[in-house]
Order: C-alpha cells, then sequence, then structure tokens
C-alpha cells in the first residue's frame, strides 16, 4: 500500500490525469476563446431605444383597439341574439295552438290519409304507407341524397394510395392505435349485443308497415350494431364481410331497385293500386305491397352508409 | 305526464345553452347526446313513435360515434394510453 501523496493535488500529474478526463485545460483563463461583445455604436443604440419605444407605443394602441372592438363585438352579439330570438318568438305566436283542430295542417289530405291509407296501401302503420306509398318518390330522393352524402365524404376524406411503402406501413401503424388491442370486455360485450342489435335492427325494417320504424331507423341501429362490431374485432374480420366492393354493389343495387319499383307502380296508373304485387291482409308480414322491399332497400342504404361513415371517419378507407 | 313533459322542455333549453357555453368539446358532444334523448322522449309523447326510434339511433347514436371519432382524430381527446401508444409507434419506426 502506497501512502497519498500529500502534495498531489497541483502536482504535474494530477494536472496531467485531469486533463486526459477532460476537466482541465492549461489554457482555460489565458487564451481568449470568445472575443468580446462589442456594444452597440452610439447611434445603434439609440435608434433601438426609439425602435423599442415605438413598438411599446404601437402595442399599447392594438391592445387598446382589440379590447374596444371585442367589448363592441361582445355587446354586438348579445344584442344579436336577443333580436333573433325576439323574431323567432314573435314567429312563434302567430302558429296555431298544439293540438288545434282548425290549424291549417288539418285538412283533407291528412285526412284521407287516416281514412283511406290502411285500404289503399295495406300498411297498418300509417306512417310508412305515407312515405313509401303516397310520397315514396321523396324517400327515393332521400336515399339518393345519402348515397350522393357517402359518395362526397368519399372524396374528401380518402386516403390516398401512397408509392412510397413506408408511407402507407406508416398510415396503417397509425391506425392500428386507433384500435383497442384484443379487449376482452368489449369482445365479450360485442358477440352478446351485436346479434341482438343487428336483429333487432332487421325486425324494425321489416315490421316497419305493421309497427313504429322502418328503413330509415332500422338502417341506423344495424349499422350501429356493425360499428360496434368494428371497434371490438378491428378491421381485418370486418373487412371480409363488409368491404368497398360489397358496400358499392349492395347501395347501388338497392337504389336502382327502388327506383324501378318504384317507376314501375308510376307507369301501371300511379294510383299505385293496379301493381301486380297485391296489398294483402292488413298486418302481416307479406303485405302493404311494395312496402316491405322498399323499407328493405332503404334500410340497406343506411346501414351502409352509417357504416362507411364511420370507416371514413377514422381511417380513410372502407 | 305535463310535469314530464315540462321537465323534458326546460331540459331541453337548458341543454341547448350549455353546449354553447361549455368549453369542452368533449362535453358538449355528451350533452348534445343528453339532448337528443330528451327529444326521442318527447316525440314519444307526441305520439310519433317513428320519429323516437330514429332520433335515438341517429341523434344520440350514430352522430355522436362520428363526433367522437372526429374528435379522436383531430386529438381534442387526451386519454392516458394516447401518450404511451405515439411513444410506441414512434420507436417501432
Amino acid at each position: 500500500m502506497s501512502r497519498p501523496n500529500p502534495n498531489y493535488k497541483g502536482s504535474a500529474w494530477d494536472k496531467f490525469t485531469r486533463w486526459a478526463k477532460g476537466t482541465y485545460d492549461p489554457a482555460d483563463g489565458r487564451l481568449e476563446s470568445t472575443p468580446p461583445e462589442k456594444g452597440p455604436s452610439p447611434g445603434e443604440r439609440a435608434e433601438q431605444l426609439l425602435r423599442e419605444y415605438d413598438q411599446s407605443r404601437f402595442e399599447e394602441g392594438v391592445a387598446k383597439e382589440v379590447g374596444a372592438f371585442q367589448i363592441v363585438s361582445r355587446i354586438f352579439f348579445v344584442l344579436m341574439a336577443l333580436f333573433m330570438v325576439t323574431v323567432l318568438l314573435y314567429t312563434v305566436s302567430f302558429l296555431p295552438a298544439f293540438g288545434d283542430p282548425n290549424s291549417p295542417v288539418n285538412n283533407e289530405v291528412s285526412q284521407r290519409y287516416i281514412e283511406q291509407g290502411l285500404e289503399e296501401t295495406g300498411a297498418v302503420n300509417i306512417v310508412a304507407g305515407m312515405i313509401l306509398d303516397y310520397r315514396a318518390f321523396d324517400t327515393f330522393g332521400e336515399s339518393c341524397v345519402l348515397f350522393v352524402a357517402l359518395c362526397c365524404v368519399t372524396i374528401l376524406l380518402r386516403a390516398d394510395k401512397k408509392e412510397d411503402i413506408r408511407l402507407s406501413a406508416r398510415e396503417e401503424l397509425e391506425d392500428l392505435s386507433y384500435e383497442p388491442q384484443e379487449d376482452n370486455v368489449l369482445q365479450q360485450a360485442a358477440k352478446l349485443l351485436v346479434p341482438l342489435i343487428i336483429i333487432f335492427g332487421a325486425y324494425v325494417v321489416l315490421n316497419g308497415h305493421i309497427s313504429p320504424g322502418g328503413g330509415f331507423s332500422g338502417g341506423a341501429i344495424i349499422g350501429t350494431g356493425l360499428i360496434l362490431y368494428l371497434t371490438a374485432f378491428g378491421v381485418r374480420r370486418t373487412r371480409r364481410f363488409m368491404n368497398e366492393r360489397v358496400i358499392k354493389t349492395l347501395t347501388v343495387c338497392a337504389l336502382t331497385f327502388y327506383c324501378f319499383a318504384k317507376s314501375y307502380s308510376f307507369y301501371t296508373g300511379a294510383n299505385h293500386l293496379e301493381s301486380i304485387i297485391t296489398t294483402g291482409t292488413p298486418g302481416a308480414i307479406l303485405s302493404a305491397g311494395l312496402i316491405v322491399y322498399l323499407n328493405i332497400c332503404v334500410g340497406i342504404v343506411v346501414a351502409c352508409t352509417m357504416y362507411s361513415f364511420y370507416t371514413l371517419f377514422r381511417r380513410g378507407a372502407i | 305526464m305535463d310535469l314530464l313533459r315540462i321537465v323534458l322542455l326546460a331540459s331541453l333549453i337548458i341543454c341547448a345553452i350549455s353546449v354553447s357555453l361549455s368549453r369542452n368539446l368533449l362535453t358538449s358532444v355528451v350533452i348534445y347526446m343528453a339532448f337528443s334523448l330528451a327529444m326521442a322522449i318527447l316525440w314519444l309523447l307526441l305520439e310519433s313513435p317513428d320519429l323516437a326510434i330514429t332520433e335515438a339511433a341517429v341523434g344520440a347514436g350514430v352522430t355522436s360515434i362520428l363526433f367522437f371519432v372526429t374528435l379522436r382524430k383531430i386529438h381534442s381527446i387526451q386519454t392516458e394510453e394516447e401518450g404511451e401508444d405515439n411513444e410506441q409507434t414512434e420507436s417501432e419506426l
């Protein structure tokens, strides 16, 4: 064992080891490592002071103006809202009272719907008879609006096919990070709920002419069930039965069938009594002429639209 | 029944005002769902069950889901997992 040298600190060896470690620089304090900062010349200094003064004056002015603008705009918004509320309330006061028998809505049109609707359309649910028989063209237009909306969302949100593989792989990974990976609770709940939801949706669609419901609400329910399935089990499993081709084919076929069925109905007399499909006995599933089939068409269009809206919003591809 | 109707109508007004006043977008969407639910019950009380079903399915269901997805996409909903997920994807690349 060697004794520690009392003069070690500050010795040449100590300096050498510290220099080797990089904590000591012999040139430190003797060489000028950085040139001294040149102060601005008096003229520049004065200009800078002037500029700072102008800036602060300018900012003060801006703050004053913005503050004044904010106060004025708030007052303006409140006045505008009060004005709109007054106008709307004033207009509402001219509407007929709720349930007034003499209101202009209760005319011969609704009377005819109520009195002869069941006889003429065969639908127990008068609403279904109205929207899919008397006013079936309106409903056709609405279904087409949904289809056009789907096309627009596809054009806007669809992710382009990347030529670079790395880019597409990166996007795929980002998409995957949104998915719950093998969430057991969600999957078990979905296993239980999805069949029930879809069966309920199908019931609402098929029973649209007998009980409340119909294509729009039933289709929305089926679409929600599909969305739940997608969130629980991921895209790969859902794509096996709901891919872009299936959705395109289903939607276009449903709309075309709707168009031809209704055109035929209008061609053969337009009062819907002469078509080959009879109205049947009211209350049966296969009754009410075309209404059942039209309901199914509308349901398919709505379900596909809801599902593809979700997938397009989420990952930019169906 | 009248009391229920009044309560539901009042809740509609409260929801409509609080949606515009709430600063958090997620809260707004949830209040919007509550609005749709009250509206669905009101349709039922007005004896139009067709509209009630549609309102419940579209208003409270599908529209809110689309809102949630959009909020998630624009990173308006901050979750605890999100930061870890982002780090994971970055480290994997």
